[in-house]
């Protein structure tokens, strides 16, 4: 199949690797399909005049957004951001330096935008291109080499959010029909059928009900996983990965006992069975929208009070962040819809909440029973995922999105050991497979970029004894479990953190 | 397109060698493709993939692994109802590796 993959070497440091110009060029992930691309409003193939078009909506881009415009004008080539990426960490390849890969952009921006890129006798001097094919491949290439993780611009001294850069260039290619087949497949699936994995309505009730059956084998005691059930207090919303993967399927079930010990009456959606909102990875305004407003429609329909987040990383980000401006989805939106859903909504709690909040605050009221010996098997540490650290919070603190998830697993286990300071918090690294890129036609990518995190995680396995790693995100946990092997490290060993709680929760009326 | 042969006859698979038309499957398919992955399929491979071509019947998806891990429990011994064993019999995973030699579609999403 493919062509052999050669895992980086973890050493005692991480180390800032020697340049290898080219070493990532190729032709990047499988390119979507008409039936991929139709649905989300995009050409289903290259356009004739693809160069004008793309030109044409680069400058739409930075019109509309203007800190596209000023990240494209600001870049002083510092080099702060070169050793900070854990794709180039991982690939050596200097096109995978943020500054380098964002250039790739700014050299084009330059010349059709900026008075010197018009000029024959200053272009050179100021670096700037023709958007020739070979450009326009490279973008394709290397755009999807970027997890959109934003740790780069963390040290960027004047802030600049590559991500956005990425994005922009992503919803250029997707402009002149050249989509990525993994994230523009999915994203139409959740138009179609309402979650990224294409999983129907009785699929989803037969599986909820198979859990339930299983928690009942397990503690004798019946917790309920409704399904479009009216008139509950909350709706749920979470990746679809949680119905279908290991080890997001026990944060699941970890969710669905905290409910029921809480007594807080809930159900999921058959319509919005999907917390993820893939259209962010491309940039694409328009069909995030169209996510988001399927959990309004679900919120409106089910007559809920409050809308609960489940454990996905970049979800968050888009329904902390964007989720009341593009559909009115929280507190304060301003159409008809969003004026309805607000005289639904219940003002005591924020919408959205995070799964992690609400169980943190149960756990301060004492409303758990809680044995955290049910975890001294493990030795845990906690991997934040990009999206939760650097693009949300948690909580009415800041840096409450660092501490409450640690809250909630220090409260359900005994054995806990953060991994090196940065490497986690606001400086995490990211688990190589995020943004959109955890398909199988970039494997390569993902092992590569999974370096940092390996490296980090191994030393604090052998160094201070942690068995097992923690997280939030269903990206990450799929990354990790698929590419932890190539590390030696046994793909069990990344747990869900309601896994945990599940774990150590003793329900009402519970045998032992 | 590329296409995998099997008793002379042709089926269209797509980039990532699924099967474009999921309707033509035959048994032979999932052989020829476990020989690509130098695997031989053995009477406990041919109890998983037919538990998919089940559900995915009635379900049209296939099924979560937690419960294709129930189902083979039940069937073929507790012993068995976990994903080690599902991995030792298809170690590029049950969802991504049996679906394929079963026909289904690819599972997509976070998974």
């Amino acid at each position: 199949m493919a062509k052999e993959i050669e895992t980086p070497e973890v050493k005692e440091y991480l180390d800032v690797p020697h340049i290898q110009p080219g070493v990532m060029q190729g032709d990047g992930p499988f390119i979507a399909k008409p039936e991929h691309q139709e649905p989300l409003g995009f050409p289903g193939e290259l356009v004739p005049d693809w160069q004008n078009k793309a030109i044409d909506k680069l400058g739409e881009l930075k019109s509309k957004y203007r800190s596209l415009q000023l990240f494209l004008d600001i870049c002083v080539k510092c080099g702060s951001c070169t050793d900070k990426c854990h794709y180039f960490l991982g690939t050596a390849d200097p096109k995978n330096m943020p500054v380098a890969r964002q250039d790739l952009l700014r050299k084009v921006y330059r010349r059709y935008y900026t008075i010197w890129g018009k000029f024959g006798f200053t272009r050179k001097l100021v670096g700037a291109q023709e958007l020739t094919r070979e450009v326009l491949d490279d973008w394709y290439n290397y755009y999807h080499q970027c997890s959109e993780c934003r740790r780069c611009s963390v040290f960027c001294p004047y802030g600049i959010d590559t991500a956005e850069i990425t994005m922009a260039a992503r919803e250029i290619l997707d402009s002149v029909g050249i989509g990525m087949k993994y994230t523009n497949e999915i994203i139409a699936k959740v138009f179609k059928i309402g979650n990224n994995l294409g999983l129907p309505g009785p699929a989803l009730k037969m599986t909820l009900e198979d859990l339930e059956e299983e928690i009942e084998d397990d503690t004798g005691v019946k917790v309920e996983l409704p399904v479009d059930r009216e008139g509950v207090d909350v709706l749920l919303i979470t990746p679809s990965a949680d119905f279908f993967a290991e080890p997001h399927i026990d944060g699941l079930i970890g969710y669905a006992k905290v409910f029921h010990e809480a007594g807080v009456s809930w159900t999921v959606s058959s319509y919005a069975s999907e917390a993820a909102n893939f259209s962010m990875f491309i940039g694409s305004y328009e069909n995030m929208k169209r996510q988001a407003e399927r959990i309004r429609k679900a919120a409106l329909d089910l007559g809920v009070k409050r809308i609960i987040h489940g454990e996905c990383g970049h979800a968050w980000r888009a329904a902390y962040s964007f989720w009341n401006t593009l559909a009115g989805v929280g507190h304060g939106g301003d159409d008809a819809y969003s004026r309805e859903l607000q005289k639904q909504l219940d003002p005591a709690y924020p919408v959205p909440q995070h799964i992690c909040e609400f169980t943190w605050d149960l756990i301060q009221r004492d409303v758990l029973t809680l044995d955290p010996s049910e975890n001294d098997h493990m030795t845990l540490t906690f991997h934040d995922s990009c999206n939760v650290a650097r693009a949300s919070r948690m909580g009415d603190k800041p840096g409450g999105q660092f501490e409450i998830p640690r809250n909630v697993i220090k409260a359900v286990c005994n054995n806990y050991v953060d991994m090196p300071h940065h490497t986690i918090g606001e400086e995490t690294y990211c688990c190589g497979g995020g943004g959109g890129l955890l398909t199988d036609d970039l494997m390569e990518v993902r092992i590569k970029g999974a370096l940092p995190r390996m490296q980090a995680l191994k030393t604090t396995m052998e160094g201070k004894g942690v068995t097992h790693m923690a997280a939030i995100c269903a990206i990450c946990k799929t990354q990790f479990s698929k590419v932890m092997p190539y590390y030696e490290i046994g793909m069990d060993r990344i747990v869900s953190v309601h896994q945990l709680v599940s774990n150590a929760i003793k329900l009402t009326g519970q045998e032992d | 397109m590329s296409s995998i042969t099997v008793d002379g006859k042709e089926y269209a698979v797509d980039e990532e060698g699924y099967l474009a038309d999921l309707s033509t499957w035959v048994p032979g398919i999932a052989d020829v493709m476990a020989a690509q992955d130098d695997l031989t399929l053995t009477d406990e491979h041919w109890d998983i993939i037919n538990f998919l071509r089940e559900y995915y019947e009635e379900y049209q998806i296939a099924p979560a692994i937690r419960v294709l891990t129930k189902a083979i429990g039940k069937k073929l011994g507790k012993e068995k109802g976990n994903s080690k064993y599902l991995y030792e019999l298809f170690p590029y995973g049950p969802a991504k590796q049996a679906c394929r030699y079963a026909g289904l579609p690819k599972p997509t999403g976070c998974v």
